[in-house]
């Protein structure tokens, strides 16, 4: 099976830019994809684009050709919606095509305008991802579930919210030299020990942004990233995908995520590895505690243990396996349906030594992706490996 | 809103709280005796469409809980309030903490269904009480 190459990555900075379209965020992200990879627009059999909100803050459907329009590609394009994890789901269906055959070119990614909303509308518009009927009515937001998951963790395995302000310290840290980051600097573990409450027990420091953002790649074939001499050293060897029921209450584990371990399992033996020989990753922490549900859910620290990863230092830049060190969604900024494929950029420019954090990473060959929807209801995990 | 969403009831949904405002909440339950709700036509565990109503158990325990500082516009003068996932047994259910202090609440909490309202919008909620 042929590997999937990522020939070129492209992302707004993240942040705050209430007036941008969605159209105009996907222009730029593309744009830059395109001038990273080499690769002519003409070349491209399709457009898989991920977003979320799009009906909610610009009264806008059919994304997909408005989106391939404002890339100036003219291919067919589908909008994928998965919650967060939509451009997750995005790459995944664009690596499938690719090793099927069927596509050698394909641009995915994601965008989304969200601060536009204010904060009371954008919590409204996220809430959205939890089942209206059954969660929503009952007040559920957003914060809301996961820090109903948050409690649950802390009662099954112990932790409290200093493990929390750690993974919140150690991603603002690892945002410090990303320029696309949207903030970029340092909290104390007091910041957010000290910060409002959103839903208890998480506070203002657990959460991530609400972000305005987009995110594009250029998918090849390994021979079309041959026949055109592409320098495309990264490839995405592995994909996954889970999934779980979509209310929280209608689940086994309040504190687990059986869909991303469904993901990483199929990702890793996808891919032929296992997670030992995963030398960073960046995952899907909208929320602080999400990072530790991350972690364990990919083998990466066992369960009940993932809490202390940060406050001990295994999951800093510099400890045994660094997590996001873009700043993750904490601090790096979560566009929902940017992310995903957000996620797969910054490891490939750290695999490839194209990031300010890759010097942490020299000599780093394999990543993983992990893109969350909702309260793990849908999750996607990628592999990346550098092939030559 | 408009007038139509107003006056169009949620079928399952609705029908469910106006059973519970009866005392007469129930849960689903298969031959192969997998439990669920919502009200549903296929157990999502099985895929049988031979789903019995069987009567909620009149308490349940909270599993875990949350208190809401920041909410939606829908629960705007609700706030902070507390939303748990309680288990009654058969089935576990997601509702708004009535009744009791928000700083009061605590896991392992023995709490009955009591239909509620938003103090924001006057909308039902699923309310679960002090037993």
């Amino acid at each position: 099976m042929s590997d999937v190459r990522v020939a070129g990555t492209g992302l707004t900075p993240f942040g705050n830019s209430p007036e941008r379209t969605s159209r105009d965020l996907f222009a730029e992200a593309s744009i830059a994809a395109f001038e990273d990879s080499g690769v002519p627009r003409e070349d491209v059999e399709g457009v898989l684009y991920g977003n979320f909100m799009g009906e909610l803050s610009e009264h806008q459907g059919h994304q997909g050709p408005l989106m391939a329009e404002a890339a100036g590609v003219q291919a067919p394009a589908t909008r994928y919606e998965s919650a967060c994890a939509s451009s997750g789901a995005a790459v995944r269906e664009a690596v499938k095509r690719i090793r099927t055959g069927e596509d050698d070119v394909l641009l995915v990614g994601g965008a989304e305008r969200m601060t536009n909303l204010g904060t009371a509308g954008a919590t409204e518009a996220l809430a959205i991802a939890a089942d209206d009927l059954w969660e929503v009515r009952a007040g559920v937001t957003f914060p809301g579930a996961y820090a109903l998951m948050a409690r649950a963790y802390f009662d099954e395995f112990g932790g409290e919210h200093e493990d929390l302000a750690h993974i919140a310290v150690k991603n603002h840290e690892n945002a410090l030299s990303n320029e696309k980051a949207q903030y970029q600097s340092a909290i104390e573990v007091s910041d957010a020990l000290e910060a409002p409450p959103v839903s208890e027990p998480l506070g203002l420091y657990d959460a991530c942004p609400i972000s305005d953002g987009a995110s594009a790649l250029v998918l090849t074939s390994e021979s079309y990233a041959e026949e055109h001499d592409l320098e495309a050293p990264v490839a995405i060897t592995g994909t996954g995908q889970g999934g779980d029921r979509m209310a929280l209450h209608d689940r086994e584990y309040l504190a687990r995520s059986p869909a991303a371990r469904e993901a990483g399992d199929e990702a890793y033996a996808d891919a032929g590895v296992s997670a030992g020989d995963v030398d960073l990753a960046e995952v899907h922490d909208c929320f602080t505690i999400a990072e530790v549900l991350a972690l364990e859910a990919l083998d990466l620290e066992p369960i009940g243990e993932g809490i202390t990863a940060a406050r001990d230092g295994r999951t800093t830049a510099d400890g045994e396996t660094p997590i996001n060190l873009s700043g993750g969604l904490k601090a790096k900024g979560h566009p929902v349906g940017a992310t995903g494929a957000s996620q797969i950029a910054e490891v490939t420019d750290l695999l490839a030594g194209d990031h300010p954090n890759s010097d942490h990473v020299a000599d780093a060959t394999t990543g993983v992706a992990h893109n969350a929807g909702g309260t793990v209801a849908s999750a996607t995990v990628h592999v990346l490996e550098v092939l030559e | 809103m408009s007038d139509a969403d107003d006056t169009v009831a949620d079928a399952g949904f609705d029908d469910w709280l106006d059973a519970a405002e009866d005392g007469a909440a129930y849960y689903l339950e298969c031959p192969e005796d997998h439990t669920s709700l919502p009200p549903r036509r296929v157990c999502p565990d099985c895929g049988s469409t031979d789903l019995e109503e069987l009567a909620l158990p009149d308490t349940g325990e909270v599993r875990t809980f949350t208190v809401t500082h920041v909410p939606t516009p829908a629960f705007e003068e609700d706030a902070p309030y507390a939303t748990a996932v309680v288990d009654f047994g058969p089935v576990s259910l997601t509702g708004q903490v009535v009744g009791i202090d928000v700083g009061d609440v605590e896991t392992g909490l023995t709490v009955e269904l009591e239909i509620s309202v938003s103090e924001t919008t006057g909308e039902r909620v699923i309310g679960l009480r002090p037993a």
